[in-house]
């Protein structure tokens, strides 16, 4: 139970995507201008996470393995991220156009996210089990909404801060990008338990 | 080999037909992102962005087929909230399209006006009366300021008058104050 | 009778140092009449009302020169008699320099009134004395010049459980109320109770700040006579606490009721409506008097060395009362109102108006150039010091680069610009200035989109207009050549086949009588010698037929058978 736990607080905080394992920086920078945006970017690779790593250890662990297929794994897992992705596009453009309009290239662009195809592919790397690898993706995905979150309350701040001209807009935001990973590797033996 | 190839089909197959059956399930009808796009630009109908108004402009923004900074009379201050509500990047007002100006009326000059109502027709906002071989007159309340009815009077009586600062329209001021350079001591 | 009531408090405020000693110590004293009255139609929230006169004509003293225009809206009375000199643009007492449309009186001296009647207002309905107290221009007297016909309402309930009279008087220099307290404690409360009967209130609580004890004690004798008179003890006069701003209404609402009026809720729906004493002495002068609202007690303090409390006609220009003063010759300024809430004045000959409760003269000493602005340094100051609760530094931050948006979700239009947070920040940050830039740019802004919103509407009526017109050319144009082909139709049928009618059939049996007539008379024609015939002449006609059928007999083969 506890190294549900722990593998949950690590994905999180620990091994957070986006600022102790650099993955998934595309939409990171792309889509945290605004909160509501941010935070509707965070729970669309939420859903496409969970289940793509879901899906994923299926296909890995009874499709690919018994038939000695594990070179299509990088090849079937996209497809399948894919496919989700697209799932997720349709869903959103149906319950909320202006979220749709304002995510805009960045919702599919959530198939060729990084972080979406990299968590799979850790989760066969580290041998979890079905439900380790669904908290895994989980806890990955609520990882990488919170940075986005994070990041883009900051952002708020600094459109409406001094920041010297050369500064302003994107560089400012790498260097805060930076600070807060500094911050996050602070977290670093949070999730030893034994 | 072959193995491979099933399996890569089996997942095609099944992927398709999951996303198909999605496809119709959740289809959208007509876009509501129009009706918020024009409800930021200005109405003016001057035609300055290069489309017939601001309704035909607002669906190109939305198809993506226009940049945000086309409208003068919108100014920056209308490209900042296009480009808040769309995600997109601000950019600055585009010279080829024109610049922004103080807010202005038309003024028909009633010396020189013969009635020739060209200028009635081409008001979008029907903001001059008059009728033929009668006087025109721009109701001012009305003008938008968007100058299409300067090229078609034949006579040139038309001009166009800044709005004059009065207790109604005025604003408190950014306090923003001047810092002087301390002079320099002779060395 | 303080009654010990629980009183509570609001958040924040600050204590500034109060200067009212000056003003206080001589009792009010009567303006004296300027050369020329320059009186501003706009003298409260809401439309400028229509001027009523014209330049030429003679104005009696509480005469009405602008009509109410509008929903919100109070009327203007000549502040004495005598000629409409013009009706023009003035300096008016803003702080922008713009003009404004002002009625011009040249006084005669002779201070000759209207007719005046006390107005029954027992008698008449709620609407109709609302209309009286709209035409006797009164307004909120403590600064916000509100129309005061719109906030003697009940509201919904139709009646209030509590009447706060505001004798407050929270900022520095002004002490005009306090003076009028002191002296007129009677009349105030006279005014309390009408407004009371009009509001249904079940109770009236009148604030004082304590740091008015004469005031306080004044209108405690008045209230203890009134309360007898009554028969039931409606009236009390509670101490508050000094507090700067214990006189904004919302604050002196929640200090003597413990109610905190909510963002975007009138204090009505609350059962409570709150009045300054000056406007219940205008509502008593009017209706019991019959007076409407032409003079108010106005402070002239600051770098002054008599300061005193005047009762000044309205359009009295405020350069008449500062002289009064005797004003130190380093006076470079003057503002309207206090040092917290007060607007700077063009001009010091701008006219004396409703809004205008103290006439404060500046100079470089009294008020030093504030030290130039530094960065915020997030010290939250400003927000503890904030008496309405709202978090001033974010306000800055979004006034300051002009996000107005998120200005709006912290609550900018709950801003009173009470001066507080602006008076405790320590990096002397003007906040109330980017506050009032931020509500004034809001506010144009929507009056702009009002505008485009018309513009489409219009635009789009156009777009339908041109459209129907064409159809209706088209149907015409349809219709038209629908009917012409119909009639050459008809007319080439016509020509084919000719139709038989009966002047036709007429004609015909005309034609054939006509023949018959003629056959007849041929066939009765008649060789008439051949009638009568002797026995010579037939025995000679016998004689001669032989003759023919003898030589036809011989001529027979020679001839042809066409004889």
């Amino acid at each position: 139970m506890t190294s549900y736990l722990f593998i949950v607080l690590g994905a999180v905080l620990v091994n957070n995507v986006v600022f102790v394992r650099i993955l998934g920086l595309c939409p990171f920078m792309g889509v945290s201008k605004k909160l509501e945006t941010a935070a509707g970017m965070g729970a669309a690779t939420t859903f496409v996470l969970t289940l793509g790593c879901g899906a994923s250890f299926v296909i890995d662990r009874w499709l690919l393995m018994p038939n000695q297929l594990e070179y299509l794994r990088t090849l079937s897992f996209i497809v399948t991220i894919a496919a989700i992705v697209q799932l997720t596009e349709l869903v959103i453009q149906k319950t909320s156009p202006l979220l749709h309009q304002v995510l805009g290239i960045y919702l599919p662009l959530i198939t060729t996210n990084c972080a979406v195809l990299g968590i799979p592919l850790l989760n066969v790397s580290l041998r979890h089990n079905f439900l380790e690898s669904l908290l895994f993706g989980f806890g990955s995905a609520v990882g990488f909404t919170l940075a986005l979150i994070l990041f883009a309350g900051i952002r708020e701040r600094l459109e409406a801060a001094d920041v010297p001209i050369h500064f302003r807009g994107t560089a400012i935001a790498m260097i805060t990008a930076g600070l807060m990973s500094l911050a996050f590797m602070g977290f670093a033996g949070l999730d030893k338990y034994k | 080999m072959l193995a491979a190839i099933l399996v890569m089909a089996l997942g095609a197959v099944l992927l398709g037909a999951a996303l198909g059956y999605a496809a119709v399930r959740f289809r959208v009808e007509g876009d509501p992102l129009v009706e918020k796009i024009d409800a930021i630009l200005p109405q003016t109908q001057c035609g300055q962005c290069g489309f017939a108004g601001c309704k035909p402009y607002a669906r190109a923004i939305a198809k993506g087929e226009a940049e945000i900074n086309q409208c003068p009379p919108g100014g920056d201050e209308g490209i900042h909230k296009l480009a808040d509500l769309l995600g997109r990047d601000f950019k600055s007002l585009s010279a080829e399209h024109g610049i922004e100006k103080p807010k202005s009326v038309a003024i028909i000059d009633e010396q020189a006006c013969i009635g020739c109502t060209l200028c009635i027709q081409a008001c979008p906002v029907d903001a001059i009366v008059g009728a033929a071989k009668q006087m025109h007159t721009v109701i001012a309340r009305q003008c938008t300021g968007c100058e299409l009815c300067l090229p078609p009077c034949p006579v040139n009586c038309i001009s166009m008058q800044p709005i004059a600062e009065s207790a109604e329209t005025w604003k408190w001021k950014y306090p923003a104050y001047r810092i002087n350079p301390a002079p320099r001591e002779a060395a | 009778m303080t009654v010990l009531q629980r009183l509570f408090s609001f958040n924040g405020g600050v204590k500034p140092a109060y200067n009212k000693e000056a003003s206080t110590g001589l009792p009010i004293a009567m303006a004296p009449m300027p050369a020329q009255l320059v009186i501003p139609l706009h003298q409260s929230i809401g439309g400028t009302p229509r001027p009523l006169v014209a330049a030429g004509e003679y104005v009696l003293k509480g005469q009405r020169i602008g009509g109410a225009d509008g929903d919100v809206s109070s009327a203007v009375h000549a502040s004495t008699s005598g000629t409409v000199v013009a009706v023009e643009m003035r300096l008016m007492p803003h702080t922008s320099g713009l003009s404004a449309r002002c009625v011009v009186i040249q006084p005669d001296g002779r201070e000759e009134w209207i007719p005046r009647q006390p107005f029954d207002y027992r008698g008449a309905t709620p609407e109709q004395t609302r209309d009286y107290l709209r035409d006797a221009g009164v307004v909120g007297l403590g600064g916000a010049v509100f129309p005061s016909y719109l906030k003697i309402n009940p509201g919904k309930s139709g009646k209030l459980d509590t009447l706060v009279l505001n004798g407050a008087e929270c900022e520095p220099f002004i002490t005009c109320d306090d003076v009028l307290m002191r002296e007129r404690a009677a009349s105030i409360l006279k005014g309390a109770l009408i407004m009371r009967e009009m509001l249904g209130a079940a109770r009236v609580l009148i604030g004082i700040e304590d740091n008015k004890p004469q005031a306080i004690a004044a209108m405690e004798a008045a209230a203890r006579a009134a309360n007898e008179e009554a028969g039931h003890p409606a009236m009390q006069v509670v101490a508050v606490p000094t507090r700067y701003p214990a006189g904004g209404a919302k604050q002196l609402i929640r200090v003597l009721t413990g109610i905190e009026v909510p963002h975007g809720k009138r204090s009505t729906d609350y059962g409570v409506q709150c009045f300054n004493v000056a406007t219940a002495y205008a509502i008593y002068e009017a209706i019991a008097l019959g007076q409407p609202l032409i003079s108010r007690i106005v402070t002239v303090a600051g770098n002054v060395a008599r300061a005193r409390n005047y009762e000044v006609l309205f359009g009295t220009p405020m350069r008449d009362l500062v002289d009064l003063c005797d004003p130190r010759p380093d006076s470079d300024r003057v503002i309207m109102g206090g040092p917290m809430m007060g607007l700077l004045m063009p001009a010091d000959s701008v006219p004396v108006v409703k809004a205008a409760n103290c006439v404060l003269v500046g100079s470089p000493k009294l008020f030093p150039a504030p030290p130039p602005e530094m960065p915020c340094i997030r010290c939250g100051e400003c927000a503890k010091a904030c008496p309405a609760d709202l978090q001033p530094f974010e306000l800055y931050w979004f006034s300051r680069a002009r996000i107005f948006g998120k200005a709006q979700e912290y609550h900018l239009f709950d801003c009173i610009e009470c001066g507080c947070c602006a008076y405790v920040c320590p990096s002397h940050i003007p906040l109330v200035d980017y506050y009032r830039f931020a509500k004034s740019e809001i506010w144009a802004r929507e009056t702009q989109k009002e505008a485009a919103d018309v513009a489409r509407e219009r635009y789009e009526f156009r777009l339908l207009r041109e459209e129907r017109d064409k159809q209706e050319k088209a149907a015409k144009l349809a219709a038209r050549t629908v009917a012409a082909r119909a009639t050459a139709a008809a007319a080439l049928a016509a020509a084919e086949k000719p139709v038989i009618t009966a002047a036709d059939v007429a004609k015909k049996a005309l034609i054939t009588a006509a023949l018959e007539r003629a056959r007849a008379q041929k066939a009765g024609v008649r060789q008439e010698n051949t009638g009568n015939l002797t026995p010579g002449q037939q025995a000679e006609i016998a004689a001669i037929e032989a003759r023919r059928a003898e030589i036809r007999e011989m001529a027979k083969p020679h001839l042809r058978q066409d004889d």
